[in-house]
């Protein structure tokens, strides 16, 4: 942190001249908010770090053995860690492009002319804001193979969503589609509305098609916006947990939030649970730093 | 909105407005199904085909916040006539009211769940709002040394997978009794909305011109005064925005409260999917207390309107 005080206005103004120095005030501002994310982010993560090199079970009296790099060579080599993160991108991926494609499209429908338009959009943003155990919840209603009210509408009889390990995965993802396409939707909307309409006029009259005009004008300019909604939507479906976790208890949507969860305060393998929470950790980070490169360019437009 | 000159375009328009309503009324539907089914007799929560039609009745609410035992034999008629209107509800579905010694009605889990989860979004939200606010006003207005690598800190703090961080921190609550309180969710939840809330609110005060401080500051008010007098009721819409999105966030918690707590803490998401338990579950108690839990974000989700692009997008995205 710096040291030296520059602060925008003139220090030698009265002013600045009495009451507390801009850098006190600054200090006094920002170094509470840092302490506090260090004591309560930073340092778990580091006693876990340590942790991540031991056979520790927190469900024992036993003390940590050190057993170095062990349990990560251990989770690297274990297939079924990879079956995890197998299906944990099988997850992201049918989720965010379910949600990339009705979010956009319910934009593209909605940025025009349409009465009430104010208030459709709020309704629909309602799924997103409300709570993902709850959601999951009472999606285990309408899932219901004989009484819910998504195999009635669809006329499916009793066609199993939830406890057919083929389908519970997707099921999983149906509801998280349902939940945050509005997400996509609010953002692309955004982004569609900035497009200058005279670039649609000039298009009109060049007599470009309604094909030509959305990849070449529409998408590119859309883009940026776009790119924040899909980055952060993969990376809260790759952390997913809440959705999944109550939904169904198949194998066959295990997420590595999921797995991760088990190992820790199921099967209390504290130490090697702690090893895997970095590897996922890293991943996140890395899916992080992308989306703040992305925040950044949209902010400086 | 482009002007609609065109037949074809006029047609276009109509299409597209039916399917906005009919994307809206499908995306409405299951939150309409279980806000119906908080309303069924508990014979129609489950039929085959299911109940559309019904005469809506209040019990699920009633049986949602009493301690409620099977009924082996029927009240006798004076029993049931001396009942308070809402005891009969309950006899009506075979069961009774469980009371202690001294005849007090005993609640069930949800009140208590319910009295946690606010107690935590509360006390979370204000701390968490507050020390945003101060943050933002220092990144927004003072130079900082490596302020986008700081700022790029805070925000990945949020970032962080709730199990991840859930490991070392139930260890350490463990170790100094923190686990299965209040104070150790309102300091989790603090933690995670603080960035999001440094992020947000600094978006706001960067958009309150400085010189409105500078004339303050000219006037003869110290630093701290311009911030107080100044800046915070310039920034009164934002800090209102921020603090319900922070509320709704804490509100809607799920891992770390799974984790966290079991009995006395637990907030009402971890509470409510474990009634579902053994058994036949009755949906329609369950889809009651869904709805008290759903319908205070719902009115937010109202009021924030104006405010969700910003928010979901931390900042970056302005209308």
């Amino acid at each position: 942190m710096a040291t030296a005080v520059m602060t925008r206005l003139d220090p030698s103004t009265r002013a600045a001249a009495h009451g507390w120095s801009d850098l006190t005030i600054r200090n006094l501002f920002i170094i509470p908010t840092i302490l506090f994310l260090i004591v309560f982010n930073i340092f778990p993560l580091i006693y876990s770090l340590g942790y991540s090199f031991t056979d520790f079970r927190a469900s024992t009296n036993a003390p940590a053995n050190f057993v170095g790099l062990q349990n990560y060579r251990e989770l690297l080599n274990d297939d079924f860690i990879w079956r995890n993160f197998a299906i944990t991108a099988q997850y992201v991926i049918v989720s965010v492009t379910g949600q990339v494609l009705v979010g956009f499209g319910m934009a593209m429908l909605l940025n025009r002319d349409i009465p009430l338009k104010g208030l459709l959009t709020t309704l629909l943003l309602l799924p997103m804001m409300l709570s993902m155990a709850v959601v999951g919840l009472f999606w285990k209603l309408l899932y219901d193979p004989s009484f819910g009210i998504i195999n009635y509408a669809l006329g499916l009889g009793t066609f199993e969503w939830l406890s057919n390990p083929n389908m519970a995965l997707y099921a999983v993802a149906l509801t998280d589609i349902w939940m945050w396409s509005p997400f996509v939707m609010l953002l692309s909307l955004a982004g569609l509305s900035a497009v200058p309409k005279h670039l649609y006029e000039a298009a009109a009259i060049d007599r470009a098609g309604p094909l030509y005009t959305f990849f070449r004008i529409t998408l590119p300019l859309v883009a940026p916006i776009l790119m924040i909604a899909i980055i952060f939507r993969t990376m809260e479906a790759f952390k997913t947990f809440d959705l999944a976790y109550i939904l169904t208890s198949q194998p066959t949507t295990e997420v590595i939030s999921i797995r991760l969860y088990k190992m820790a305060f199921q099967e209390w393998q504290t130490g090697r649970s702690c090893a895997l929470a970095y590897i996922v950790l890293i991943m996140v980070l890395a899916i992080t730093n992308i989306y703040v490169k992305y925040l950044n360019k949209v902010k400086e437009r | 909105m482009a002007a609609v000159r065109t037949s074809s375009e006029v047609a276009l328009n109509r299409v597209a407005i039916v399917a906005v309503l009919l994307i809206t009324l499908i995306f409405l539907a299951p939150i309409y199904w279980i806000a119906s089914t908080a309303f069924k007799p508990r014979n129609l929560a489950t039929t085959i085909p299911p109940t559309v039609l019904f005469q809506p009745e209040i019990s699920p609410f009633v049986k949602l916040f009493t301690k409620r035992s099977q009924l082996r034999t029927p009240p006798t008629p004076e029993e049931y006539a001396a009942a308070p209107w809402w005891e009969r509800l309950v006899f009506d579905g075979g069961e009774k009211v469980v009371r202690d010694g001294k005849g007090n009605v005993q609640p069930s889990g949800y009140p208590s769940r319910f009295m946690n989860s606010l107690i935590v979004a509360i006390t979370s939200t204000i701390l968490a709002v507050g020390m945003g606010t101060f943050t933002a006003y220092g990144f927004s207005r003072f130079r900082i040394k490596g302020e986008a690598d700081l700022l790029f800190f805070i925000l990945s703090t949020r970032m962080l997978p709730p199990v991840v961080v859930a490991i070392p921190m139930f260890l350490m609550y463990r170790a100094v009794g923190l686990n299965d309180t209040h104070w150790g969710l309102i300091i989790l939840y603090t933690a995670f909305n603080l960035s999001f809330s440094v992020w947000l609110m600094k978006g706001f005060i960067d958009e309150i011109p400085k010189e409105y401080e500078e004339a303050a500051l000219v006037d003869g008010y110290t630093r701290m005064q311009a911030f107080f007098k100044v800046v915070l009721p310039e920034a009164a819409t934002g800090i209102a925005a921020t603090a319900v999105f922070c509320f709704i966030t804490a509100w809607n918690e799920y891992a770390f409260a799974l984790i966290m707590t079991n009995r006395r803490a637990q907030t009402a998401p971890p509470f409510i999917p474990s009634q579902v338990g053994s058994g036949l579950p009755d949906w329609t108690v369950i889809a009651a207390g869904t709805v008290l839990f759903l319908l205070p974000v719902a009115i937010f989700t109202f009021l924030l309107r104006n405010h969700l692009l910003r928010g979901m997008s931390f900042g970056a995205i302005r209308k």
